[in-house]
């Protein structure tokens, strides 16, 4: 991170999940000139203030979702509240699924 | 333009990198603070980064440079040819004159 010290580089390409694809779509719609609702530092800024601990255990779309997530709570285009009431909602349709 | 920095550097000009710590979103690379290099060419003017990761204007726009640097003098272990360079793109206020670095 930022050019510090960090263990060897990953070489192997893997298969992207659904939902990582999803991200990087939400990335790239949120980020279109037409929106302009984050901008690419703003996400860096989040992944960075993660802190070195959680930056190495997340995966890589694990942090962006984190900080889309953050940076749509800082520019008030969602609310705290609606995030935690949205993922209940998704987590029972999950459960009720089975 | 009147919207942006003009740049105090040229191509040739020895430069040291600050060596700053902040907290916030900065796109010096820590592997090149406090180190010197030479301005490889001046890349444009661009919107200040560490301002646009707070979501505000970033401007008036900054000079970015391309600073090539001696990987030995970069990596202090180096193992490689001694005449190898990594050239790294910096924000003309990450950089001084070498020599009157503040």
């Amino acid at each position: 991170m930022g050019g510090l010290p960090a263990g060897a580089i990953e070489r192997t390409e893997h298969d992207y999940a659904l939902w990582e694809k999803r991200v990087d779509a939400l990335m790239m719609l949120l980020s279109s000139k037409d929106r302009r609702l984050l901008s690419v530092d703003e996400l860096r800024r989040n992944i960075e203030s993660l802190g070195a601990d959680a930056y190495d255990k997340m995966t890589y779309y694990e942090r962006w979702i984190y900080a889309i997530t953050q940076t749509l709570i800082q520019r008030g285009v969602i609310t705290v509240d609606e995030l935690g009431r949205k993922i209940k909602v998704v987590q029972d349709r999950e459960e009720q699924r089975g | 333009m009147a919207d942006a920095v003009a740049p105090r550097f040229h191509v040739g000009d020895r430069v040291t990198v600050r060596a700053a710590y902040p907290i916030g979103h900065v796109r010096t690379p820590s592997y090149v603070r406090g180190k010197h290099g030479v301005i490889e060419r001046l890349c444009g003017t661009y919107p200040n980064p560490e301002e646009l990761a707070y979501a505000r204007p970033g401007l008036p726009k900054l000079p970015l440079y391309r600073v090539r640097f001696l990987q030995r003098d970069v990596w202090p272990d180096y193992t490689g040819q001694p005449a190898d360079v990594v050239e790294v793109e910096i924000y003309q206020h990450w950089l001084e004159t070498e020599g009157q670095a503040r």
